[in-house]
């Protein structure tokens, strides 16, 4: 990955962050996730009013609030969405999406397909905690099926999805793991999503040390990928399928042109916009 | 029963064991480049704190909110102090993932993930010392590591500031009553299962 190391100190980390305080519970991942999220950019020298942050409903899609650059905090489910949208009508902006696995993956579970699908240059970051944790701790789509809580007790008994593997299958071009307690490490990773093109996805181990407080454990358990990235689909799937969801890394980097609208689609005049809904 | 799993892993999660893997050898190539790492790390630390306060704040805290306060605060004079000893050296840019630390992270930055929005004082001591002692480490390491020269006694000042640093930490835990037991039963908690 290159950066401009003279660009790169025109902003700092902090430059990035809002005046308002994150609500989030102390010891939460997020907060690791949103000071890589702010490396990330300074490291790529990305102007604030470069950036448009979007996100849909959850703890994770709070991040909109805590940052100054632009940002929408959506519906729930519809961030990949709206990010589409925005992205196509504003190329020139770098669009990142937030979310949980909640709001991504069940209720948004379409829109990921799709936006896997599409291919669209931005890159979706999903604070993974693998429970629904602004609800009080509902068993999420990431959940293991014996998870024993107040909400499900004996455990759900359901095969948990696997994001990175439904990625890879509808078409992501950039596939990577990270983990909140390496907040470098995850920077590293965004800034990597962000510069390459298409879509990109990065599921970030984010532990709720409300309701999944067995989550801290995991800074024990998690390892660094032991292979190389590949830009094999075969072989990424392979791996994708027999991994245990505790290796970090870029796990695949595709070579799938992002999709664009042709220029002559481009509407960048508000007058031609408001054209087309006279009646 | 959540809460007291909570209190087990808080516990034993402040004996600042972080469980990453560690960078046996620590390559520092000039003053500059360590100069590069005494400001990151100095500028994580009081950013880290500042942190803190604000979570603590943000849950009414007000006692431990202000004793992160005071840390950041000592934190910013410790970046003033490498600011200075800068002075007229051009420092590297150094992308924050690619700095020498130990374990990958900024060793003076207390633990985010170590913290609970009715923590006391005390433990508020304890994350701080164990993040001293972190940094003690990275310069002890350096010390070891690097032959006589300038690298080398820069480092050796540095190990010896932070060393100090870890006896202020220790001597103030030591005035610092410890948590009753129950510290964290909360009647009615913001967030739990019901």
């Amino acid at each position: 990955m290159t950066v401009n190391s003279a660009a790169a100190q025109a902003f700092s980390a902090r430059d990035y962050k809002s005046d308002v305080k994150p609500v989030w519970c102390p010891g939460c991942g997020d907060y690791t996730v949103l000071s890589s999220i702010t490396k990330a950019f300074a490291e790529l020298a990305l102007a604030p009013e470069e950036v448009a942050v979007i996100s849909g409903i959850g703890c994770s899609s709070r991040m909109p609030a805590y940052l100054n650059t632009y940002g929408f905090h959506g519906v729930h489910g519809r961030s990949t969405a709206l990010a589409t949208g925005l992205k196509l009508s504003r190329p020139d902006l770098t669009v990142l999406v937030t979310g949980g696995d909640g709001d991504g993956f069940s209720i948004g579970g379409n829109h990921f397909l799709h936006a896997c699908r599409r291919n669209v240059d931005m890159t979706y970051v999903v604070m993974d905690n693998r429970v629904y944790g602004m609800t009080k701790g509902q068993p999420s789509p990431t959940t293991e099926p014996d998870w024993d809580s107040a909400l499900s007790p004996g455990g759900t008994g359901l095969r948990p999805f696997n994001p990175l593997v439904i990625a890879l299958a509808s078409g992501a071009n950039f596939i990577a793991r990270g983990f909140s307690g390496d907040p470098n490490g995850t920077a590293k990773l965004i800034a990597d999503a962000i510069e390459t093109p298409g879509f990109s996805f990065v599921e970030v181990l984010s532990p709720c040390v409300t309701f999944r407080p067995d989550q801290r454990d995991w800074k024990n358990m998690v390892r660094p990928a032991p292979v190389d990235p590949t830009e094999d689909i075969g072989q990424a799937a392979r791996r994708l399928m027999t991994d245990d969801g505790l290796n970090l890394g870029v796990l695949y980097r595709g070579r799938r042109k992002p999709y664009r609208l042709a220029e002559h689609d481009t509407i960048s005049d508000l007058a031609d916009i408001e054209q087309q809904f006279t009646i | 029963m959540i809460r007291s799993v909570i209190w087990q892993i808080l516990n034993s999660s402040l004996r600042f064991e972080r469980g990453r893997a560690v960078n046996s050898k620590i390559d520092i190539s000039s003053v500059a480049d360590l100069l590069a790492h005494v400001k990151a790390m100095e500028t994580e630390a009081m950013e880290r704190y500042q942190d803190l306060a604000e979570q603590m704040e943000v849950h009414h805290n007000s006692e431990t909110a202000e004793l992160f306060r005071k840390m950041a605060h000592v934190e910013s004079l410790h970046v003033a102090k490498v600011l200075e000893r800068a002075e007229g050296i051009d420092l590297p840019h150094i992308p924050p993932w690619e700095y020498k630390w130990i374990d990958g992270q900024t060793p003076e930055a207390a633990s985010a993930e170590n913290t609970h929005y009715l923590m006391t004082p005390h433990h508020a001591l304890r994350l701080a010392l164990g993040a001293e002692k972190r940094a003690l480490d990275f310069f002890t390491q350096i010390v070891a590591q690097s032959e006589a020269g300038p690298i080398h006694d820069l480092a050796s000042e540095l190990r010896d500031e932070e060393h100090e640093h870890v006896e202020l930490i220790r001597a103030w835990l030591d005035k610092t009553p410890e948590p009753d037991e129950g510290w964290d039963d909360d009647p009615d908690p913001p967030m739990l299962q019901e």
